[in-house]
């Protein structure tokens, strides 16, 4: 397999006329559709997507970077583990979302532990190397949670535990669809989560909302590919779920990563940072494993945290908004100004899969179609 | 974070396989691969787990689907020439590279 054969050019202009014409066919602008995926919306950045759009069709990112939507209660529990001497491992992603009182980043910067990982299984490796306390501040979807689940039904070290905050993504698009003023008319459903639950996960969902769902890979070919078909579903009224990722997803996923999953997680409502109280939208380590539960291993003192207010430029970040679809970065006062890659003040600036961040890389809408050639006019 | 990538399955023991992606070599877990996994295997790499391996038809399988909603959007509605022009250009083997080949990130 090349990946090549993904991003084929005459391929890519065939769908991006065809989406226009079913777009134009639908009758009425915008057309909003919305996926839940960081690795969807670098996709769109990094290959301009966006100026293959037709302009009646709105491609928003929803709540879909995991960093983005780890709440701050949860930063902070991390945060105060790491000051109270615990040594912290955790994906270098979540080193510097600010907390209530600062970041992991902060924390290490005045003298905590705390160890970047690629994987659950080095946190694991770390553990069996020394006698500290080692704790994996779990983050991310189911795809990432049944990497943690492997680990601790494999067998973890008595010194390693876990304090997970790890989400579950198809209740919060049951949530996005709920939201007052939302105008989004079909979802984009990320493969690669789909791998691990299949898509039949979906259709539970689509019976109730009466919302089309197109389960979609990563290259410029397959999301155009399922534009075209989630757009023709909304022309033709019909709500259903379509795989179009079939290289990789089936039916009913990955059977022995969600036993796995199920085995050590239960699902348990909890708040998605700038979202809402997502019901069962957090996994939780089951009672069977308390022996690495860090949340019962130690006691996590947050509230030494929680003195004194948020700054003025955190209460002014929109961050919630736009992983609601409501708002888009050029609407936030503070993006590409006070709020930069160098100096984030909301997580969807920290994190490589956050809006904000995607967006002041790439640019968010590149004008690529409009001649400049002044002889041509 | 949440990227999975796929690599090529060059040496497999018990518990784990070394994969090469794009050149980069890896060694991953397969506590969590859904099927037996073997040397010349393409599999789905997600956090140093295997999550998937993947049938070398299921690639043609999704360029074939590509390429049906093409064939059904121009045979509806207004034609169009486009996407008929650009089809007969691909039938002819006309396949143009996008220049630059996958990074390799892991």
């Amino acid at each position: 397999m090349t990946p090549l054969e993904f991003r084929d050019p005459l391929r890519a202009k065939a769908l991006s006329a065809t989406l226009a014409r079913v777009v134009s066919e639908i009758g009425r602008s915008p057309v909003a559709v919305m996926h839940v995926c960081g690795s969807h919306e670098q996709a769109i950045a990094r290959f301009g997507l966006r100026s293959a759009f037709p302009r009646g069709l709105d491609v928003i990112m929803g709540p879909g970077c995991p960093v983005c939507v780890t709440d701050q209660p949860e930063i902070d529990e991390a945060v105060a583990l790491a000051r109270q001497g615990v040594r912290v491992t955790t994906y270098g992603d979540m080193l510097r979302v600010p907390g209530t009182a600062g970041s992991l980043a902060d924390a290490q910067a005045a003298g905590a532990r705390l160890d970047v990982v690629y994987s659950v299984a080095q946190a694991v490796e770390l553990a069996r190397e020394t006698d500290e306390e080692v704790v994996f501040f779990a983050s991310v979807f189911e795809t990432t949670a049944v990497a943690t689940a492997a680990v601790i039904v494999a067998g973890v070290p008595a010194n390693f535990s876990v304090l997970s905050a790890h989400k579950y993504i198809p209740p919060v698009m049951e949530i996005v669809a709920e939201m007052p003023g939302t105008r989004v008319d079909g979802f984009l459903a990320a493969g690669h989560a789909a791998t691990i639950t299949g898509w039949r996960v979906f259709e539970p969902f689509v019976a109730r909302h009466h919302l089309p769902v197109v389960v979609a890979g990563f290259e410029p070919l397959d999301i155009l590919a399922a534009l075209v078909k989630l757009t023709e579903m909304i022309r033709d009224g019909i709500a259903e779920v379509v795989n179009l990722f079939p290289r990789c997803v089936t039916p009913d996923g990955n059977r022995r990563a969600l036993d796995l999953l199920w085995q050590v997680f239960q699902p348990i409502g909890g708040r998605w940072r700038g979202i809402a109280h997502v019901p069962n939208g957090n996994l939780r380590l089951r009672d069977e494993w308390a022996s690495v539960d860090a949340r019962r291993r130690f006691a996590i003192d947050v509230a030494s945290l929680w003195n004194g207010a948020p700054s003025t430029l955190v209460r002014q970040c929109i961050c919630g908004n736009i992983m609601s679809g409501i708002a888009s970065p050029h609407d936030c006062a503070l993006f590409g100004n006070a709020c930069v890659p160098d100096a984030q003040v909301g997580a969807c600036m920290v994190s490589s899969e956050g809006t904000c961040r995607i967006w002041h890389e790439y640019g968010g809408i590149p004008e690529l179609g409009e001649p400049s050639c002044r002889f041509c006019q | 974070m949440c990227l999975g990538v796929p690599g090529l399955v060059v040496e497999v023991d018990e518990l784990s396989a070394l994969v090469d992606f794009w050149g980069v070599r890896r060694r991953v877990r397969l506590d969590l691969a859904d099927e037996p996994v073997a040397v010349g295997d393409y599999v789905l790499n997600h956090v140093g787990f295997v999550i998937r391996r993947i049938p070398a038809e299921d690639v043609q399988t999704t360029l074939s689907m590509y390429e049906e909603l093409v064939k059904t959007n121009t045979g509806r509605g207004p034609v169009d020439l486009m996407a008929a022009d650009v089809l007969a250009e691909i039938q002819a083997g006309g396949t143009g590279g996008a220049g630059g080949a996958g990074e390799g990130q892991p």
